[in-house]
């Protein structure tokens, strides 16, 4: 597999890395002269140095081939999406990959179609959202191209639905439960399957019937 | 008839003096406030502070109501988003943007983004203004 990587900091320098170890093709490019120096004494001939996002720099690195993957990893989010934009509509990479660096341009990246992101922030956020008990509905994960999200709810004792079977739930259209942690062991959840207090359920919904879903499973 | 002018350097600044010359209603954005004074001393139009990367900001320098948004930070990638998203969530019919690099600014054209090249133009006037010149041509023998 041939990758290019955009961005030698951090984040592209341990993952150009990684999939060298890994037996991959790579080609870093880094932009400024100091870093590239130091990457050089590493990489070698797998590192090129020069702005990503100007056309002969990408076509130096061989993005007319095209690679099986570009990664844009730079620190500025407006590279990375134009890096992006170029790679797939121009010279028609089958995949790209960026990275968030302020997750207000989130939406900017979803606009512009550039997918799959990665935003160190939000994950880091989420997990940390996972670790607030008041909250009662943890974002799992949101599948942006499908519209659909999974969420976790903790099925507490002052629940509406503690006792009941998921089959007699009116749950929200467009949500189903997916499956029910209780004692340490997850469970498919079936129309049979009777929900308790301290149940972690995980539902999957369309985004926006957040609320609605609170509401059945929680009265909240 | 509205517009917004997002960067107010050299190209930014004069843009918006002539627009408001010509009777429009301007809205000048920059991250920087110093960049106010590049608009004379009684700018009588809007400035805003702030990134044109910020949607929040751009509502507030009233892009939804805007007619026309001209960009023109000193950043080609800044511009070539900022000029996407008010082409694209905010509707706006008119967003022209200033591209320095002819690459990139031949790619965008060709996805029906209107931008201006600096960069070439200057290249056509060099190239034209060398030809003018009275140079006796040398017989190759």
């Amino acid at each position: 597999m041939y990758v290019i990587v955009a961005g030698g900091g951090k984040v592209g320098a341990n993952v150009a890395r990684s999939l060298l170890r890994i037996g991959q093709e790579v080609t870093l490019i880094e932009q400024r002269r100091d870093r590239f120096e130091r990457l050089e004494e590493e990489f070698e001939h797998q590192v090129q140095r020069g702005d990503a996002t100007e056309l002969f720099v990408l076509e130096r690195a061989g993005i007319t081939r095209p690679p099986d993957i570009l990664l844009a990893l730079t620190g500025d989010d407006e590279d990375n999406m134009v890096i992006c934009q170029i790679a797939k509509e121009k010279y028609l990479v089958p995949k790209v990959i960026a990275r968030v660096n302020d997750p207000r341009n989130q939406a900017h990246f979803d606009l512009l179609g550039i997918s799959p992101t990665i935003c160190a922030t939000a994950s880091i956020m989420a997990l940390v959202e996972h670790e607030v008990p008041e909250h009662d509905l943890i974002h799992l994960l949101e599948l942006r191209k499908e519209n659909l999200e999974i969420v976790e709810v903790q099925i507490d004792k002052d629940s509406p639905v503690a006792g009941k079977r998921v089959e007699a739930l009116s749950l929200p259209e467009g949500s189903r439960l997916i499956s029910v942690m209780r004692n340490g062991a997850a469970e498919i959840a079936v129309g049979a399957t009777t929900l308790q207090a301290g149940d972690q359920v995980l539902a999957i919904l369309e985004p926006g019937k957040e609320d609605e879903l609170r509401r059945v499973l929680l009265n909240r | 008839m509205k517009a917004l002018v997002i960067g107010c350097g050299r190209v930014g600044s004069t843009i918006a003096l002539n627009l408001h010359a010509e009777d429009w209603d301007v809205t000048v954005v920059d991250e920087k406030e110093d960049a106010l004074s590049r608009l004379g001393q009684n700018w009588p139009g809007a400035f805003v502070v702030g990134h044109g990367m910020d949607t929040d900001l751009l509502r507030e320098a009233g892009i939804e109501d805007a007619d026309a948004v001209v960009v023109c930070t000193d950043g080609d990638n800044t511009n070539i988003v900022i000029g996407q998203v008010a082409q694209k969530r905010f509707d706006i019919g008119c967003v022209v943007v200033r591209l320095l690099d002819p690459a990139r600014a031949a790619f965008y054209a060709s996805r029906g983004m209107r931008i201006v090249n600096p960069t070439s133009t200057a290249i056509n006037e060099l190239m034209q203004t060398v030809r003018s010149c009275d140079v006796p041509r040398v017989e190759v023998l």
